[in-house]
């Protein structure tokens, strides 16, 4: 299968991942939409490492972009424990704190 | 559930089983074997994704999630990145997905949470956009692009080597290496202090008497 096989899918995930953020109404939906929309930009990565002229550049972008996304995983999710503690919900139009 | 939910359930697991046997057949008779494994990841990539946004529970959402990082990890292994694929399957599956589940078991569920009119509006708005900019790259875009496998590389050295050294060559990636390591360091440090309980919260009983 050629690169665009690779972008067609990786777009179709980034659009299910930005679906996920906008339409359900529950903070770990917004965690699981950002994982996904990583996801597909790792994807994008490492097909235009194994199809361009690159080295392995790719490939170490879609490394360092793992990482972070563990480190925001751990960090998100005491977030989201927080913000049930504090305000009995985990929707994220009822942490309304700053608006007022 | 009352049966229009079941029907609609039904209705949903239908059409993707329906879609993804045709995406497998369209692949098998495009490219043969590869096309079938590359059909079989994406059906597993975006089924995950799609049944992780149309589920009600949390919970079968984030299990669904689990097919789409195994896709993934999947087309790593068609793209020849085997060590990326490794990692994705211990990290994503293995780390972040039980990191989700902590997450969805100490939080309480909320199964009247799913409007579906919202969910086709995002998907109809969203998959439409994606859809018009696709066109539009795919229209106008021309990707400088070596077909042949494994052009330009070091025959017989495997990519994970490759990566350690890319880690830790003075003129690579050593900076960055360092730098993703404090970072990892200080936001993990970071979420045991915003998570941590504090002693006010571990002893309700004396703050509520006195």
């Amino acid at each position: 299968m050629g690169l665009g096989a690779y972008v067609a899918v990786s777009a179709a995930l980034f659009a299910l991942g930005l679906v996920a953020i906008l339409a359900r109404r529950n903070v770990i939906y917004i965690l699981m939409g950002i994982e996904m929309i990583l996801n597909a930009a790792n994807i994008n990565f490492v097909a235009f490492n194994r199809f361009g002229t690159m080295q392995l550049d790719g490939q170490m972008f879609a490394i360092f972009t793992i990482i972070l996304a563990a480190a925001e995983a751990a960090v998100a999710l005491a977030i989201v424990l927080n913000v049930f503690n504090l305000f009995d919900s985990v929707k994220p139009s009822e942490a309304d704190l700053l608006r007022e | 559930m009352d049966a229009r939910q079941v029907a609609l359930q039904r209705l949903f697991y239908g059409a993707l089983g329906v879609l993804s046997l045709a995406a497998l057949g369209v692949g098998l008779a495009m490219a043969g074997a590869s096309g079938l494994a590359f059909a079989l990841f994406a059906v597993m990539t975006l089924g995950g994704g799609l049944m992780c946004v149309w589920e009600r529970s949390v919970v079968r959402s984030a299990f669904c999630l689990m097919a789409t990082f195994t896709g993934i990890a999947g087309f790593f292994v068609l793209l020849e990145a085997d060590f990326l694929a490794m990692a994705q399957i211990l990290i994503y599956v293995g780390g972040i997905l039980a990191l989700l589940l902590f997450a969805v078991m100490l939080t309480p569920p909320d199964l009247g949470e799913r409007r579906l009119s919202r969910v086709f509006a995002a998907l109809v708005l969203v998959g439409g956009a994606t859809l018009w900019l696709g066109i539009e790259v795919a229209r106008t875009a021309r990707w400088a692009v070596h077909g042949a496998p494994l052009d330009g590389r070091a025959e017989g050295v495997s990519s994970a080597e490759r990566i350690g050294v890319g880690f830790l060559a003075v003129d690579q990636y050593v900076v960055a290496f360092e730098l993703a390591a404090v970072v990892l360091t200080v936001a993990l440090v970071a979420a045991v202090y915003i998570a941590r309980r504090r002693k006010a919260d571990l002893e309700p009983e004396k703050g509520d008497a006195v």
